[in-house]
C-alpha cells in the first residue's frame, strides 16, 4: 500500500473569519455583545451624531473677523445662507487681553507675562525632583519678584518687607544656641513682626528716597481675567499647603486646647460656603480691625481663600496621618526623633504621599472657586469679564463663545493638574502593588 | 552591681517649664491659650469700638419689622408686609428645595454615570468619562450660567405660544412651539411643565395653624401602607424559605399591595395630569411654573455634582476585590444576586462617606443662586435684608450660624449611618 497522496509543505495558517477579526470583532466585543449593550451604543451613537449635528456647523460657519456681533451674522448669512449659525470667535479675537489681563494698562502686559514665565521657572523645581535643588533659592524670593512686576511701585517695598524673614533667621540662629528651638521660633517671629511693624515703612521711605527704582505702580481695581485667578490662586495654593498640614497635625495633637482651637477653626471654615467668607472679607473685616484700617481687597480675597483651602487640606492630610500604621509613630520616637523632627522626617512624608490625590483635587478646587470672587466686586474672567463684554453694544446677544473660551482655558489648567498628580503618584509610589 | 536608681527629685525651676518633656505641653497650651484669648479680646474690642462709631448697637430686632420687598418664589405665604425673619425663612426653604431637588438628581446621574463609565461598552464608557472630566474641570459657575443666560435670553415670551382665530383662519402657526410632546413650554418667564392635579380633591383641614392636604396626606399613608405590607410579604417568604427551602411567588402581590391601594385612592380623587395651555390672552394656564433661577441653578449643581459622584461610585466598585465577585460566581449566585447581596453592600461602605460630603457641597454650593439672583438664604438675609437694614454684622454671622447648623447636621446624620454600616471589627 502506498501513500497516494501527502503533503509536503505546512499550508499557511488562514485569517480567522471576518467576523472575528479586525474592526468587525473590535466592534461586536465592544459595543454589539448583546441586546442591551447595542441598545446603549445605538443611544451613544446617536446622542453623538445630535451633538455634531448642533455643534458641527455652528464651528465650520466660525467667524474670526468682525468688529460687531451684527458683522459676524451677517459674514455667516452671506457665507452659509440665512438660516446658518456661527460662532462669532472674533469677539475673543478683539477683547482677548480682557479676559486674561482685566483692566491691566495694556502698555504693561509684558509684566505679568514676565511674572508667569518667572513663575514657570519658580515652581519647576518643586514640581520635578529631578532638577537641581539650588534653584529653590530663586523660589523662596519669587513672591517678592512676582509682587514687584504686578503691583509696582518702589522695588524697595518687598525688599524690605522680605527682609523681615531674613531678620527672624537670624533672631533665630542667634538665640537658637541658648533658649532651644521652641522659644527661639518665638522670639523670630517676634523679631520680624517688631520689623514689619516699627521699621519697615521707615526703611521704605528712606531707601525710596535715596535710590528711587520704582515700577509704574497699578491699582488692585485694574487686576482682572485670568491674572486675577492666577494671583489668587497660585497665592493661596502655596500658602494654604503649610497651613494646611499645621492645622492637620494640631488636630492630631494631643495638646487638648491647641486640638479644640484646630477642630473648630477647621469644622466652621468647611461648615459655611465661600460665598459667606468672601463676603466677610469684603464686608466684615473692617469690623474686626481698629477703625479707619482698611487693606487691599485681593489680599483680604486671597487671606480667606487660603483659609478655606487649608480648612480642607488640613481634612485631607488628616485621613493620610491617619492612614499611618501606629509603628511609624513608634518607630520615629524609638529613634530618639523630637516631635517636629519626626514629623518632618517620618511621618509627612509618608502621610503627604497617601494624600496627593485628594491634596490636588483641593487646588483644582481651590483654582475653579477662584471665579466667585466676583460676587465681591472684582473682575473674574467667568462673570466679571463675561458680563462687560456681553454687556458691550457691539457683543450684545453672544452667548455661547465667552463662556466656552473661559471654560476650555480653566478646563486645560485642571485636567493638566489632575494628570501631573497622577505623574506624581506613580512616581512616588514606593510598594510593590 | 549596677542598681536602678530614682530619678533625681531635683527642686522645681522656672526653665524646667520649656525643658522639661512633663511640663513643656502644659507651657505651650497656656501660652497658646493667652494668646488666643488676648487676639479674640482684641477682635471683640475693635468690633465694639466700629459698632459704637456707626452708633449701632449689636442687636436682632430689624428681623421683626417688615421687610419691605417681594421674593419671586415662596414655598410658604409672604409679602412685602412681612416681616425680614419671614423673608429668612423663604430664602431658607428656597435653599433647602434646592439642595434636596440637587442631591435626588445629583445622584441618580451620578450612579447611573459611574455604573455605565465601568460598562464593557467602549462608546458609552469613553461618553461618560467626557462628561465626567468635562464637569469636574470647569468652575460651576460657568455651568449655572450657561444653562441660565440662554434659558432667560433665548426663549420666546408667552405671547409667542398663542394661536388666535385669525391664525387659525389664515393657516398660520404660533411663532414658538412646545417641547416634549407638546407639554413642556419653555418662555422667557420661567418653564411651564405638567403637574399632578385632582378634580375632586378630599380638601383640607387646619391643624395648629398649619393647613394640611388631605389629598396628599392619603396619598402618603396609602404609599406607606403599601411599602410596609410589601415588605411583610418579603419577610414572610423569607420564613418560608428558610423553613421548606422553596421561595413561594412574591413578586404579583408585592406589586398588588404597593400600586393597588394607590390607584385607587388617586382615581378617587380624580387625578390627572393638569397640562399648561397655551394662553388666551398673555399667559400660560395650567401646569406648573418653574422659575429660570430654579431651574438653572438645581440642574447645573446636580450636572455637576453628579460627575463627582460617578467618581465616587465607579471607584467605590473598583475598590472591592475581584475574588468577591468570583467566589459569588463560585457560589452559583447569578450576576444581578451578586450586585446585589455581595457587591453593592461592600460597595457602598466606601461610597457613602464621601457621597454625603458631595451632598454638604452641594448645599453650600446653593449659594451661587446669587448669580442668577436665586432668593436663597443669601439672596434674602444675606442679600436683600443686609442691604435694607445696613446691618451687615448681624446678617452675616446669623446666616454663617444658619449653614454651619445645616452643614452639621448632615454630618451627624453621615456618622450615625456611617456607624452603621461600619464593619463589625474584633
Amino acid at each position: 500500500m502506498t501513500d497516494t497522496f501527502h503533503r509536503t509543505e505546512m499550508l499557511p495558517a488562514q485569517k480567522p473569519p471576518v467576523t472575528e477579526r479586525g474592526a468587525v470583532k473590535w466592534g461586536r466585543e465592544n459595543l454589539f455583545s448583546g441586546p442591551f449593550n447595542t441598545i446603549l451604543t445605538l443611544l451613544g451613537l446617536s446622542i453623538v451624531f445630535l451633538l455634531v449635528q448642533w455643534l458641527g456647523p455652528w464651528l465650520w460657519n466660525s467667524v474670526w473677523n468682525a468688529e460687531s456681533i451684527q458683522e459676524c451674522r451677517d459674514i455667516v448669512a452671506a457665507n452659509a445662507g440665512p438660516d446658518a449659525s456661527g460662532a462669532c470667535w472674533a469677539m475673543i479675537r478683539e477683547r482677548w487681553n480682557q479676559f486674561l489681563f482685566g483692566l491691566y494698562p495694556p502698555a504693561l502686559y509684558w509684566r505679568p507675562t514676565l511674572a508667569l514665565a518667572l513663575l514657570a521657572v519658580a515652581v519647576a523645581p518643586v514640581l520635578f525632583l529631578s532638577l537641581p535643588r539650588k534653584m529653590l533659592w530663586f523660589t523662596i524670593i519669587y513672591p517678592g519678584i512676582a509682587f514687584f512686576l504686578l503691583w509696582g511701585g518702589s522695588v524697595w517695598t518687598p525688599i524690605v518687607a522680605m527682609a523681615g524673614f531674613v531678620v527672624a533667621w537670624v533672631a533665630f540662629r542667634l538665640v537658637q544656641g541658648t533658649v532651644g528651638a521652641s522659644v527661639g521660633a518665638g522670639i523670630a517671629i517676634v523679631a520680624a513682626v517688631f520689623w514689619w511693624v516699627f521699621i519697615d515703612r521707615a526703611a521704605v521711605e528712606i531707601l525710596s528716597s535715596n535710590a528711587p527704582l520704582a515700577l509704574q505702580s497699578v491699582d488692585s481695581d485694574e487686576f482682572g481675567g485670568f491674572l486675577l485667578a492666577f494671583v489668587i490662586g497660585v497665592t493661596a495654593i502655596s500658602f494654604s499647603l503649610p497651613l494646611g498640614i499645621l492645622l492637620a497635625l494640631g488636630r492630631q495633637s494631643d495638646l487638648f486646647i491647641i486640638k479644640t482651637i484646630c477642630i473648630g477653626f477647621i469644622e466652621f471654615i468647611r461648615g459655611v460656603p465661600l460665598i459667606t467668607l468672601l463676603f466677610t472679607a469684603s464686608l466684615l473685616l473692617g469690623y474686626f480691625l481698629p477703625p479707619g484700617t482698611t487693606f487691599d481687597i485681593i489680599l483680604r480675597v486671597i487671606i480667606l481663600v487660603t483659609f478655606f483651602a487649608a480648612a480642607y487640606l488640613a481634612e485631607v492630610i488628616r485621613g493620610g496621618l491617619a492612614a499611618l500604621p501606629r509603628g511609624q509613630y513608634e518607630a520615629a520616637n524609638a529613634l530618639g526623633l523630637d516631635y517636629w523632627n519626626a514629623q518632618r522626617l517620618i511621618i509627612l512624608p509618608q502621610a503627604l504621599k497617601v494624600s496627593i490625590p485628594s491634596i490636588v483635587s483641593t487646588f483644582i478646587g481651590l483654582f475653579k472657586d477662584t471665579t466667585l470672587v466676583s460676587f465681591v466686586g472684582l473682575m473674574d474672567p467667568l462673570r466679571g469679564v463675561t458680563n462687560a463684554v456681553r454687556a458691550d453694544i457691539a457683543w450684545k446677544g453672544i452667548y455661547w463663545e465667552p463662556y466656552i473660551f473661559v471654560g476650555a482655558i480653566f478646563f486645560v489648567i485642571c485636567f493638566g493638574m489632575s494628570r501631573y498628580s497622577m505623574y506624581l503618584e506613580n512616581k512616588l509610589k514606593t510598594d510593590h502593588r | 552591681m549596677a542598681l536602678a536608681t530614682d530619678a533625681p527629685k531635683d527642686h522645681f525651676r522656672l526653665s524646667m517649664l520649656v525643658y522639661d518633656t512633663r511640663f513643656r505641653s502644659l507651657t505651650i497650651q497656656v501660652v497658646v491659650l493667652i494668646l488666643f484669648g488676648l487676639a479674640l479680646a482684641w477682635l471683640l474690642h475693635n468690633v465694639s469700638e466700629n459698632l459704637a462709631a456707626k452708633g449701632r448697637p449689636f442687636n436682632y430686632g430689624f428681623l421683626f419689622s417688615p421687610s419691605g420687598y417681594d421674593i419671586a418664589q415662596t414655598l410658604i405665604p409672604y409679602n412685602s408686609n412681612s416681616t425680614h425673619f419671614r423673608a429668612l425663612l423663604v430664602g431658607l426653604l428656597n435653599t433647602l428645595v434646592v439642595a434636596v431637588v440637587g442631591c435626588i438628581l445629583a445622584t441618580i446621574i451620578g450612579v447611573l454615570v459611574g455604573v455605565l463609565r465601568l460598562s464593557k461598552n467602549w462608546l458609552i464608557a469613553r461618553l461618560m468619562t467626557v462628561y465626567v472630566e468635562i464637569f469636574r474641570n470647569i468652575p460651576v459657575l460657568l455651568w449655572i450660567l450657561v444653562i441660565f443666560v440662554p434659558l432667560t435670553e433665548l426663549t420666546p415670551s408667552p405671547n409667542q405660544f398663542k394661536l388666535t382665530p385669525a391664525m387659525q383662519e389664515a393657516g398660520e402657526v404660533p411663532t414658538a412651539s412646545m417641547a416634549v410632546l407638546e407639554t413642556v413650554a419653555f418662555t422667557n418667564r420661567g418653564t411651564y411643565i405638567p403637574w399632578p392635579a385632582f378634580e375632586h380633591p378630599f380638601g383640607s383641614v387646619s391643624i395648629a395653624g398649619i393647613s394640611v392636604n388631605l389629598t396628599f396626606l392619603a396619598v402618603v399613608v396609602v404609599l406607606g401602607l403599601g411599602i410596609w405590607a410589601s415588605r411583610t410579604i418579603a419577610r414572610r417568604a423569607r420564613v418560608v424559605q428558610e423553613a421548606t427551602g422553596v421561595r413561594p411567588t412574591t413578586w404579583w402581590s408585592r406589586l398588588l399591595v404597593l400600586f393597588g391601594p394607590l390607584i385607587l385612592v388617586l382615581l378617587a380623587a380624580g387625578f390627572y395630569l393638569d397640562i399648561p395651555q397655551p394662553p388666551e390672552r398673555f399667559n400660560f394656564e395650567g401646569g406648573f411654573l418653574l422659575p429660570h433661577p430654579f431651574t438653572a441653578l438645581t440642574i447645573a449643581l446636580a450636572l455637576y455634582t453628579g460627575a463627582f459622584i460617578a467618581e465616587i461610585v465607579r471607584s467605590g466598585i473598583q475598590a472591592i476585590s475581584r475574588g468577591q465577585s468570583e467566589a459569588a460566581f463560585a457560589l452559583g449566585l447569578r450576576p444581578n444576586r451578586t450586585m446585589n447581596l455581595v457587591i453593592l453592600p461592600q460597595a457602598l461602605r466606601v461610597i457613602i462617606p464621601p457621597l454625603i460630603s458631595q451632598f454638604l457641597n452641594l448645599t453650600k454650593n446653593t449659594s451661587l443662586g446669587v448669580a442668577v439672583s436665586y432668593m436663597d438664604l443669601r439672596g434674602t438675609l444675606g442679600g436683600v435684608s443686609l442691604n435694607q437694614t445696613g446691618r451687615e454684622l448681624e446678617c452675616m454671622l446669623l446666616m454663617m450660624g444658619i449653614y454651619l447648623t445645616i452643614s452639621l447636621i448632615i454630618s451627624a446624620v453621615m456618622n450615625v449611618y456611617n456607624r452603621s454600616v461600619q464593619l463589625k471589627e474584633r
